[in-house]
């Protein structure tokens, strides 16, 4: 038995396909096959809520009379591209203005989908068509043309445990990480996560309609550093970070209960951003996917304190424990990325489809099938 | 039982040996968690006290008595829960497990009586959603 895309989402529309989020399938999973759970599943639904700092957002002011070719732009104070066009710009996620570095793109962004005016400010050298060259005024989602989020990275596939064997704090994008292994992060929703629901990306991939931050987004490419040559475990498994989508959405669409600004001590700003993805159960094989339990989810320990060694293993099961054990080191463990954000999403997302407000897409392209990663050589 | 206080020494009783004292008299047993006192300007500190509860409210109302201020060592910290997304990223460094996120709802769980004030929640949390009035 096999259900194509049009079949589901002709379900969705009557109303009556069979939606479950991915832990709910999970714990079925335990007492049913791939066989009957195709049978009587048409679509699960997967979430993650957790700090993605490859994020941003486009946006295009509209032209000032008379107009400038912004050439150096701040918002709210913080330094943003002036590298697109005239009135067009990106706010990275972690851009920020040194002498503050707590506040950053990511802050910005949330203050637009939250409806507060920012400050813009430009500047220009002044050209014939463009003779302004200096201007300041506010914005905000109402003044302006477009405000898309465009996140380049999204939704690692899995990621690394962080620890620290050194006798120092470190403050990384993993959190604060206590000296001799007192503690352990870990960013991923285990078995609710979208990419670990579909791990070779067989219904994921360019134009795949999702949950983003509250709107009806889109897959609208892989992400960057994309990577298909991790070690799969025996459960089909990408261990570490591993694929990843870019996704796109309207901002004006958003709620900020699922996109925060946010800033690690010591390290900057990023991004928490809440995606939702639909898994379409075509098949037996998609039903045994989706079935993934966290503790079969495995992934490394990566040593922050000593060279990013990777230096054992552990599954989301024990993680979620709350302790897991390391060479004799009970290790207390807690997570970056919100469970209970994430289940929300997944949740939102399920109300969606059983109403009948929101159609599955088949991938226009599916993601590259042989894809690893370049380190940076220094060769000058 | 166990219980966390914060002690307030004002300058003038800042040499006031009210540690000694309550073990003498109370048979408490006090766990001094953290400390900045002066002798000429008074200053504050965290005490985790160990013995029954008649025990302990007879050593805390001495400790007032001698013109020191006593607070729930709670009322120092504030934690914004409504814009709190439930990371838990500050979970990671409370040790003395004041702060918890577990199944089943995974929603973050504050327990005053457990905090040291120990104060790394604050720079922990991704959002800034914990503050201190008084720095201990």
């Amino acid at each position: 038995m096999t259900k194509s895309y049009e079949e589901i989402n002709e379900k969705i529309r009557k109303g009556k396909a069979v939606v479950l989020t991915a832990e709910q399938v999970s714990e079925m999973a335990r007492t049913m096959s791939p066989k009957e759970i195709l049978s009587k599943v048409d679509v699960v639904t997967t979430a993650t809520f957790g700090a993605m700092c490859s994020s941003g957002a486009v946006l295009n002011f509209g032209h000032a009379t008379p107009p400038i070719r912004m050439e150096r732009i701040e918002l709210n104070g913080v330094p943003v591209s002036g590298g697109l066009a005239a009135v067009d710009t990106f706010v990275g996620a972690t851009d920020c203005n040194v002498q503050r570095p707590e506040y950053g793109g990511a802050h910005v962004i949330q203050e637009l989908i939250d409806g507060k005016e920012v400050i813009l400010e430009a500047w220009a050298k002044g050209t014939d068509c463009y003779p302004r060259t200096h201007i300041r005024t506010r914005i905000s989602l109402d003044t302006i043309n477009d405000a898309i989020l465009w996140n380049p990275r999204n939704a690692y596939q899995n990621y690394n445990v962080a620890v620290n064997s050194s006798d120092r704090i470190r403050y990384t994008y993993m959190g604060t990480l206590l000296p001799h292994f007192k503690n352990a992060s870990y960013s991923s929703a285990g078995e609710l996560s979208p990419l670990l629901n579909d791990p070779e990306c067989r219904t994921i991939g360019l134009g795949t309609r999702i949950f983003l931050a509250g709107a009806q987004g889109y897959v609208t490419y892989n992400g960057t550093q994309f990577n298909t040559s991790k070690p799969i475990n025996e459960y089909g498994v990408p261990m570490g970070g591993a694929r990843t989508i870019a996704v796109a959405g309207e901002m004006r669409e958003m709620n900020s209960r699922y996109l925060r600004g946010a800033y690690f001590e010591k390290y900057g700003v990023t991004m928490y951003v809440g995606i939702g993805v639909p898994i379409p159960i075509l098949d037996e094989d998609m039903a045994a996917r989706v079935s993934i339990r966290n503790e079969q989810i495995e992934t490394y320990l990566e040593d922050y304190g000593d060279d990013f060694k990777l230096i054992g293993t552990t599954n989301y099961a024990a993680l979620r424990s709350g302790e897991i054990e390391f060479n004799g080191h009970k290790i207390h463990t807690a997570p970056l990325s919100s469970l209970a954000r994430a289940r929300e999403i997944a949740d939102i997302l399920k109300g969606w489809i059983e109403r009948g407000e929101f159609l599955l897409t088949a991938p226009t392209r599916p993601m590259p099938a042989n894809r690893s990663l370049k380190s940076l050589e220094e060769n000058l | 039982m166990e219980k966390r206080i914060v002690l307030n020494f004002p300058a003038e009783n800042a040499q006031n040996p009210v540690i000694y004292d309550i073990v003498k008299k109370f048979d408490v047993v006090p766990n001094i968690l953290k400390a900045n006192v002066k002798a000429d300007q008074g200053g504050r500190m965290v005490v985790e006290l160990v013995a029954n509860e008649n025990e302990i409210k007879a050593a805390i109302d001495y400790i007032e008595s001698c013109g020191i201020e006593v607070s729930a060592i709670g009322s120092k910290i504030s934690w914004n829960s409504e814009l709190c997304t439930d990371c838990g990223t500050c979970t990671s460094s409370c040790l003395s497990g004041a702060l918890t996120i577990k199944a089943p709802d995974w929603k973050l769980q504050f327990n005053p009586d457990k905090c040291v004030a120990c104060k790394l929640c604050l720079k922990a949390c991704p959002l800034h959603l914990f503050s201190m009035d008084v720095s201990v």
